[in-house]
C-alpha cells in the first residue's frame, strides 16, 4: 500500500498542457453557446418574418373596400308598400331584379356610359352582394321606396384590390384584369369621395362564398368548434381511461408491451391515414354523414388520442410512488389510490397534454378532406351532423381559389386560426398553473 | 433456529401474540431475499427489526400487510396470521388488513391535502365517521396522540406538504392512527429525520407503545435499544436472533449478532 501511494506524483496544476486544456474547454463552450445563439436568433427572424407577411396579407382581409352610391328606390320596381299587404310588398321586393335600381343609380353617377357592354361592366365594379345589401335596407325600411338615398355598397374584388394598392395601373392593359376604362370610372369615383376602406364584419360573421368580398370564415368557425367538440368529447375520456388502466391496473406482459409500442407508433403514422381509416369506418362501414363535424370530430379523436395517451402516462408515471404506498398503506383500494391520489396530481400533465392534443387537431386538413370536410359550404353548420368545413380546410380552399382577393382573406383565416391555436396554449399554461397551485 | 421454535412455543403458551409469521420465505424473481423467518409480535411491544441493508427487514415487514403484493415478481411463502387468521387467505380483504395493519414509511410521504384532509382520509374511505363533528374528533384525536395537535392546531387547512420533516413524519403516524390500526409497522421512520425531530418520534412511539402492536424497522442500533422491548437481528435474509432487547444488546447468543452490534460489520 505505502509503496503505491510514493509513486502517484503530484499534480502540476499549472503544467502548459494543464493550461491549454483549460484553454480548450473554455473554446468548446463558447462555440456551443454561439451555435446555440445563433439558432435563435435564425429562429426568431423566420419567425419575425412569417408573422410579419401573414399579418401584412391577412390584415387587409378584414377591412373592404365600399363605393357610395346614389341609390334611387323605385316604386316601379320595389312596389308600393302603402297600397298592398306587407306581405305582399316582401314578395315583390325579394323577387325585384335589383340590378336595373343599381343600374339605374350607376347611369346618374356615369350618363356617358351608353353601350349595353359598358354598362354591364360598369355593374361589375359592385358586388354581387350589393342586391341583398339593397334589399335588406328595403325589406326594413319600407318608407325608403320613392326616395334616393346615399348608400354604402360593397364593391367588387377588383374595385377593392385596386383600392387596397393590389393592382398595378402602369402595366401594359392587357396583362391586367381592371381595364382602363375601369381605372377611369374607380378615379372618378375616388374623386368624389364615394370609395371608402372599412372594417368588414361580414369575414367575420358569413359562411364561405364564390365572391371574396363576401366570403366569411364564421361558417368554418363553428365547423371546426363543433369538431373539436366531438374530438374532445371522445378522445378526452378514452385518452385518460386507457392511459390509467395501462398505467396502474394493466399486468405488464407482452400484451401490454405490444399495445404501449402502438401506441407509440401511432402517434407518428402520418394523418392523412386516419383520414382514410375514418373514410373506411365511419362512412364506409357505419353510413355517417359525409363532410359532417361529427365524422371529422371521430377521425380527429383517433388521430389525438396516441398524444393523450401518452402525455397522460408521463405525467401519471410522474406522480410518486411514495404517495401511492401511503393511501395503499392506510387501505385505500386500487381505484381510490388512482382516483383521488393519483389523478388529481396528474391531472396538470394529462391537461397539457389533452391541450396540445387538441391544438394539433385543429390545424389538421388532411383527414378532413378524406371524409369530405373540404366541399364548398355557404351554411353555418347548426349541429354535428350538418355538412361543415373547418379552418384549415377553408385556408387551403381559398389559397387554392384564382381571385386575387382570396390571397389576403387565406392570411386572414390563418391569422384567426393561429389566434384560436395562441389562445388554446394559454388556456393550457394557465390550467397548469392553476392545478400545480392547487396542491 | 431450532432452540428459537422451542422458545417461541413456551412463549405462545403463555401469551397469544397480535401477528405471527411462520417459516416465511419471500422471492424477488429468482432472489432469494428472506428465508424462512418465525416471528411474533405482541400487543403490548415495541418489536425492533435491525440488521445491515439488504437484510431482508423491509421485505418482511411489507408482507406483515401484504403491501408486497403490488410487486409483480415479488413471491411469499408461509403463514402470517393476525389474531390467529391468515392474512394470504383468499377470503381476506386486503384493503381491510391494510386498514388494521397500519404502515409508516421511511420518507414522510404526506399527501399534497390540507393537514385536516391527510389525517382524515383513512376514516372518510372507511366510513369511520358518520359525522362532520365525529370526523373532526377522530382527526383531532389522531394528532394528539401524534403530538402534533398543539403544533398545528391553528392551521389544519394548510397543506400537510409545507410542514417540516419532523412533523410531517408525525403527521404521517396520526394518519395510521386516525384509521384505528391494531398494528403499526413503521419502515425506517427516523431516517429522513435530524436528530431532534427523531427524538420527538421516538418519544411518541414510546408513547403509542401498549395501544398498538408496533414493528419498527431501524439502522440506528441505538434507536432499537431506546424505543424497543424484542429486538430481531436479520442478516442476509435470515433471522439469526430474536429476543428481549436488553439481552440482545448485552448478551447476544449468537456471533454474528455480538459482531454487529459491535458494530464489526455491517
Amino acid at each position: 500500500m505505502s509503496d503505491n501511494a510514493k509513486e502517484i506524483k503530484p499534480t502540476d496544476w499549472h503544467s502548459p498542457e494543464m493550461n491549454a486544456r483549460i484553454k480548450r474547454r473554455y473554446r468548446k463552450e463558447k462555440w456551443f453557446k454561439g451555435l446555440g445563439f445563433t439558432a435563435v436568433i435564425l429562429a426568431a427572424m423566420f419567425l419575425v418574418t412569417l408573422i410579419g407577411r401573414i399579418a401584412g396579407d391577412g390584415l387587409y382581409g378584414f377591412v373592404q373596400t365600399s363605393i357610395e352610391l346614389d341609390i334611387p328606390f323605385e316604386e316601379s320596381i320595389l312596389g308600393n308598400p302603402r297600397e298592398m299587404s306587407k306581405a305582399d310588398f316582401e314578395e315583390n321586393v325579394r323577387r325585384a331584379n335589383m340590378l336595373r335600381i343599381i343600374d339605374a343609380s350607376l347611369q346618374g353617377h356615369f350618363p356617358d356610359v351608353k353601350s349595353r357592354r359598358d354598362r354591364r361592366e360598369l355593374l361589375r365594379m359592385v358586388s354581387t352582394g350589393a342586391r341583398a345589401q339593397i334589399r335588406d335596407m328595403v325589406l326594413a325600411n319600407p318608407s325608403l321606396v320613392g326616395t334616393t338615398e346615399r348608400v354604402r355598397l360593397l364593391a367588387s374584388d377588383d374595385v377593392d384590390q385596386l383600392r387596397k394598392g393590389r393592382i398595378d395601373a402602369s402595366e401594359p392593359e392587357a396583362n391586367r384584369k381592371v381595364k382602363d376604362k375601369e381605372l377611369g370610372w374607380y378615379q372618378k369615383l375616388k374623386e368624389e369621395g364615394r370609395v371608402s376602406l372599412n372594417f368588414h364584419t361580414t369575414f367575420l360573421t358569413s359562411g364561405d362564398s364564390r365572391d371574396p368580398e363576401l366570403a366569411g370564415i364564421w361558417g368554418a368557425t363553428v365547423g371546426s368548434a363543433l369538431t373539436l367538440l366531438v374530438t374532445l368529447a371522445i378522445a378526452f375520456p378514452i385518452g385518460v381511461l386507457t392511459a390509467i388502466y395501462l398505467e396502474e391496473f394493466a399486468p405488464k406482459n407482452r400484451l401490454t408491451d405490444l399495445i404501449e409500442v402502438n401506441i407509440n407508433n401511432l402517434a407518428a403514422v402520418p394523418s392523412i391515414v386516419f383520414g382514410l381509416l375514418g373514410l373506411a369506418v365511419f362512412l364506409g362501414v357505419m353510413h355517417l354523414p359525409r363532410s359532417a363535424p361529427l365524422v371529422g370530430g371521430l377521425t380527429l379523436a383517433l388521430m389525438t388520442l396516441p398524444t393523450i395517451i401518452i402525455a397522460s402516462r408521463a405525467s401519471i408515471k410522474a406522480v410518486p410512488p411514495s404517495i401511492r404506498d401511503a393511501a395503499r398503506g392506510l387501505g385505500a383500494s386500487p381505484m381510490q389510490v388512482v382516483f383521488h391520489h393519483v389523478v388529481p396530481l396528474a391531472m396538470p400533465g394529462i391537461l397539457t397534454g389533452t391541450i396540445i392534443g387538441m391544438a394539433q387537431a385543429l390545424g389538421e386538413t388532411a383527414p378532413l378532406l378524406m371524409i369530405g370536410m373540404v366541399a364548398f359550404i355557404v351554411d353555418i353548420p347548426g349541429g354535428v351532423t350538418d355538412a361543415a368545413t373547418a379552418l384549415p380546410v377553408q385556408i387551403f380552399l381559398w389559397a387554392d381559389s384564382p381571385e386575387r382577393a382570396f390571397v389576403e382573406k387565406t392570411s386572414a383565416a390563418i391569422l384567426v386560426l393561429l389566434t384560436f391555436l395562441i389562445a388554446m396554449n394559454g388556456l393550457a399554461i394557465w390550467l397548469r398553473q392553476k392545478f400545480e397551485q392547487h396542491w | 433456529m431450532y432452540k428459537m421454535a422451542s422458545e417461541l412455543e413456551t412463549m405462545t403458551e403463555t401469551r397469544k401474540p397480535k401477528m405471527l409469521a411462520e417459516n416465511v420465505n419471500v422471492f424477488y424473481g429468482t432472489n432469494h431475499a428472506v428465508k424462512g423467518i418465525t416471528l411474533d409480535l405482541h400487543q403490548d411491544e415495541v418489536t425492533a427489526l435491525i440488521g445491515p441493508s439488504g437484510c431482508g427487514k423491509s421485505t418482511f415487514l411489507r408482507c406483515l400487510n401484504r403491501m408486497n403484493d403490488t410487486v409483480a415478481s415479488c413471491r411469499v411463502e408461509g403463514r402470517i396470521t393476525l389474531d390467529g387468521e391468515d392474512i394470504y387467505a383468499s377470503r381476506i380483504d386486503v384493503v381491510q388488513l391494510r386498514a388494521r395493519v397500519g404502515m409508516v414509511f421511511q420518507k414522510p410521504n404526506p399527501f399534497p391535502k390540507s393537514i385536516y384532509d391527510n389525517v382524515a382520509y383513512g376514516p372518510r374511505i372507511h366510513g369511520l365517521a358518520q359525522t362532520r363533528t365525529d370526523l373532526d374528533e377522530i382527526v383531532s384525536t389522531a394528532l394528539e396522540k401524534a403530538g402534533l395537535w398543539n403544533e398545528v392546531k391553528d392551521r389544519l387547512e394548510s397543506p400537510g406538504t409545507a410542514l417540516s420533516g419532523g412533523q410531517q413524519q408525525r403527521l404521517c403516524i396520526a394518519r395510521a392512527i386516525a384509521v384505528n390500526p391494531e398494528v403499526i409497522l413503521m419502515d425506517e421512520p427516523c431516517s429522513a429525520l435530524d436528530p431532534i425531530a427523531t427524538a420527538k418520534v421516538e418519544a411518541l412511539i414510546d408513547e403509542l407503545k401498549g395501544r398498538y402492536a408496533i414493528a419498527i424497522v431501524t439502522h440506528s442500533m441505538q434507536q432499537a435499544a431506546r424505543v424497543s422491548q424484542k429486538t430481531a437481528f436479520f442478516h442476509m435474509g435470515d433471522l439469526v436472533e430474536h429476543g428481549d432487547t436488553t439481552e440482545i444488546f448485552t448478551a447476544p447468543k449468537q456471533e454474528r449478532t455480538r459482531d454487529y452490534i459491535t458494530g464489526r460489520f455491517g
